[in-house]
């Protein structure tokens, strides 16, 4: 049992059912990342955790304790919004204050409280001010205070980010991150931005249609994505996913697929992967972009680099990478090539493909072979 | 007549309210300049006229105004029909003046509009934020109250008004204009509310208010604009209201309107049309004042509740 225990949860509004039976287990101090795109079901998995959605069937336990029926101010939980939600009437004090004055503190140790959350995120000189007057970062932070402040045993955020410009929400992305780390405080964070997902969270749950894609770690998500859906959606660019047959040639197994220029590219896998046992089988084969390629930028740790001539479509050139687009299997693939590669649009050039790093799916049920 | 209304609608963009001085402001020649000024200060003749003639025959005896001179300013300046009008005048059967019946509109309007606003506060709020099973419902039955003709509700509200113990009585027409009034108050507040964000009333739930304290601290101090505007309509025209004043009052709980009628109505004699509109103007004072010092954030609460940005 853990410290946020979701049992066989369910929603529905009428017929419609918003959130499939959902079990997950947050152990006390873990950063709980919901993601998925709009509509999966996310923002309603968090606002049931929350109470301000009940639960149609099934359980959310805090601590043990079922909170089927207990209202949201007494389940000992904060939550950072969207839109922040600060008191437009209030300063930023009495914003902060607000719930410990709801929950009788008196007034002197709401000041100490305030005070000492106010310099953790230092806002002191902001305490005074309406948040009219506060910049998107100044607001974030104090919609975050007036969750510290609370000292409740979980914070569930809800796209905190995503009303800030691209550099601020990096910076506070960081920020977070640090007070998860000093604070060691148990989060359940919504968010449709992947990255955000796998720089903040312990663990993931990947969200698709209401149903849990996949529950785990940043890289198993990453690495082993549990079907198709995941793996498109994790990781930016993303991954690479086209159909190739298995085929066992002297005894190993290798994936074939069509390629560009009309000719056959046959891909060995890594041993030990159970694939000699499958030939004929139509696949789909996934790869990362930074799977595929140049020569000299290839994983020197992998033991299943295969080099094969691909021509190329287009490049991108991006400052730090430099993204190649080819054909294979009858789909655009994308891989990440060093900056400096002398690699031209039109010209057939040798790709490092990481075969260490592949992953096979189902065509039909999408979910991962090995 | 028709150039004058497409002048007047082009003066009225040249300045957008609420917008002086803004970038807004279109730059125009010296002759349509001097054209849009002629033409507005014709329709402010027109619109201040009426209010000259009362002023003016308002502070002169009567014989001047039997002699015919109506436009003309007083000969000699009095203030003694404001006086008679206020307290000595002859209303119905007594000579009482306006005053008590003055202060029976104020009795009326105070609580009326005080209670028709928090009211439709209150239904704004719920009917926003905490919704529920057949609220677009409800909203509809209301938003009725809005539309039914005052002239229907007549003979069933003066049953109720038996029943109730309340007829002919001042609390008997805060009632009525209680019940003709939620309906306004509901509708501007529900629009106003509706772009509210509701994430405040969750964080609010979340930090531990309930149903009234996220009322009284969290709505109602972002609700002054709408306020004023409730406010200025439902005093307007429950001030002014005369039907329901005429239908469901006795004598001693008669609103402004009605004496004032009963003032110009009555004579012992010659008509005291100096009297009489000094009596019209008492009777037009309250509504005035509340425009001249609410009007203009009238204006910036009905934006407001349109164009949010």
């Amino acid at each position: 049992m853990g410290f946020l225990d979701i049992r066989r949860a369910t929603k529905s509004y009428g017929a419609v059912k918003i959130l499939h039976e959902t079990n997950i287990s947050v152990e006390e101090g873990e950063f709980l990342v919901l993601v998925g795109p709009s509509g999966c079901g996310k923002s309603t998995l968090l606002n049931m955790i929350a109470g301000l959605e009940e639960v149609t069937t099934g359980d959310i336990a805090i601590k043990g304790r079922s909170m089927n029926g207990v209202r949201p101010a007494e389940r000992n939980i904060a939550m950072v919004f969207q839109s922040y939600a600060l008191y437009p009437n209030m300063n930023v004090a009495k914003n902060i204050a607000f719930g410990l004055e709801m929950h009788g503190v008196p007034k002197p140790e709401r000041d100490k409280a305030v005070a000492q959350v106010a310099d953790l995120l230092q806002i002191t000189h902001l305490l005074d001010r309406k948040p009219g007057q506060l910049s998107g970062g100044q607001r974030q932070r104090v919609a975050m205070g007036r969750a510290l402040v609370r000292d409740p045993d979980v914070f569930l955020f809800d796209e905190p980010l995503s009303n800030l410009d691209a550099k601020l929400r990096v910076d506070m992305r960081t920020e977070i991150k640090k007070l998860h780390r000093k604070l060691r405080t148990t989060i359940v964070y919504v968010t449709h931005d992947q990255i955000e997902a796998l720089t903040l969270s312990t663990r993931i749950a990947v969200m698709f249609g209401g149903h849990v894609q996949q529950l785990g770690t940043p890289k198993e998500i990453y690495d082993t994505p549990a079907n198709m859906f995941v793996a498109g959606f994790m990781g930016s660019p993303s991954m690479n996913l086209f159909p190739a047959t298995i085929a066992v040639e002297e005894g190993r197994a290798v994936a074939k697929a069509r390629c560009g220029g009309g000719g056959e590219v046959a891909l060995p896998f890594a041993e030990g992967r159970g694939f000699e046992a499958q030939a004929g089988r139509e696949i789909v084969l996934g790869l990362r972009p930074e799977a595929i390629t140049d020569r000299d930028g290839a994983d020197r740790q992998s033991r299943a680099v295969h080099v094969v001539d691909v021509p190329v479509e287009i490049t991108e050139p991006a400052g730090s990478d430099t993204f190649v687009m080819a054909h294979l299997g009858g789909k655009e693939v994308t891989g990440r090539f060093r900056a400096d590669v002398d690699v031209r649009p039109g010209e057939v050039f040798p790709f490092a493909i990481n075969m260490e790093k592949a992953v096979a799916f189902d065509p039909t049920t999408e979910l991962r072979i090995a | 007549m028709a150039s004058d209304v497409r002048a007047g609608a082009s003066a009225a963009a040249i300045r957008p309210v609420g917008a002086p001085g803004s970038s807004q402001v279109i730059r125009t020649g010296g002759t349509a300049r001097v054209a849009i000024y002629l033409i507005l200060g014709l329709f402010c003749l027109y619109y201040l006229l009426p209010l000259y003639v009362m002023v003016v025959n308002s502070l002169k005896p009567l014989s001047e105004i039997q002699a015919g001179g109506m436009m003309s300013l007083p000969r000699d300046w009095t203030v003694e029909p404001w006086g008679k009008a206020w307290s000595t005048a002859q209303i119905g059967v007594a000579a009482t003046g306006l005053r008590p019946f003055f202060l029976n509109s104020i009795l009326m309007v105070v609580p009326a509009v005080a209670l028709s606003t928090v009211l439709g506060a209150m239904n704004g709020y719920v009917l926003t934020k905490w919704r529920f099973r057949g609220d677009t419902w409800v909203f509809g039955m209301l938003l009725f109250a809005c539309f039914i003709p005052f002239q229907m509700v007549l003979i069933p509200m003066a049953r109720l008004l038996g029943l109730m113990g309340l007829a002919g009585t001042v609390p008997g027409l805060i009632f009525v204009h209680l019940v003709y009034g939620i309906g306004f108050s509901t509708l501007y507040f529900k629009n106003y509310y509706q772009q509210f964000p509701t994430e405040l009333v969750r964080a609010a739930q979340i930090d531990g208010a309930g149903f009234f304290t996220i009322f009284r601290r969290i709505m109602l101090p972002s609700s002054g604009p709408i306020a004023v505007v409730c406010i200025i309509w439902q005093f307007t025209n429950i001030w002014n209201d005369f039907l329901f004043g005429a239908s469901f009052s006795d004598f001693d709980s008669q609103p402004m309107t009605v004496a004032l009628n009963n003032l110009v109505q009555s004579s012992t004699g010659v008509k005291e049309y100096n009297v009489h509109f000094a009596g019209a103007i008492m009777a037009a004072l309250p509504t005035l004042l509340v425009y001249v010092v609410a009007g203009r954030y009238f204006v910036r609460g009905l934006m407001a509740g349109s164009v949010k940005g």
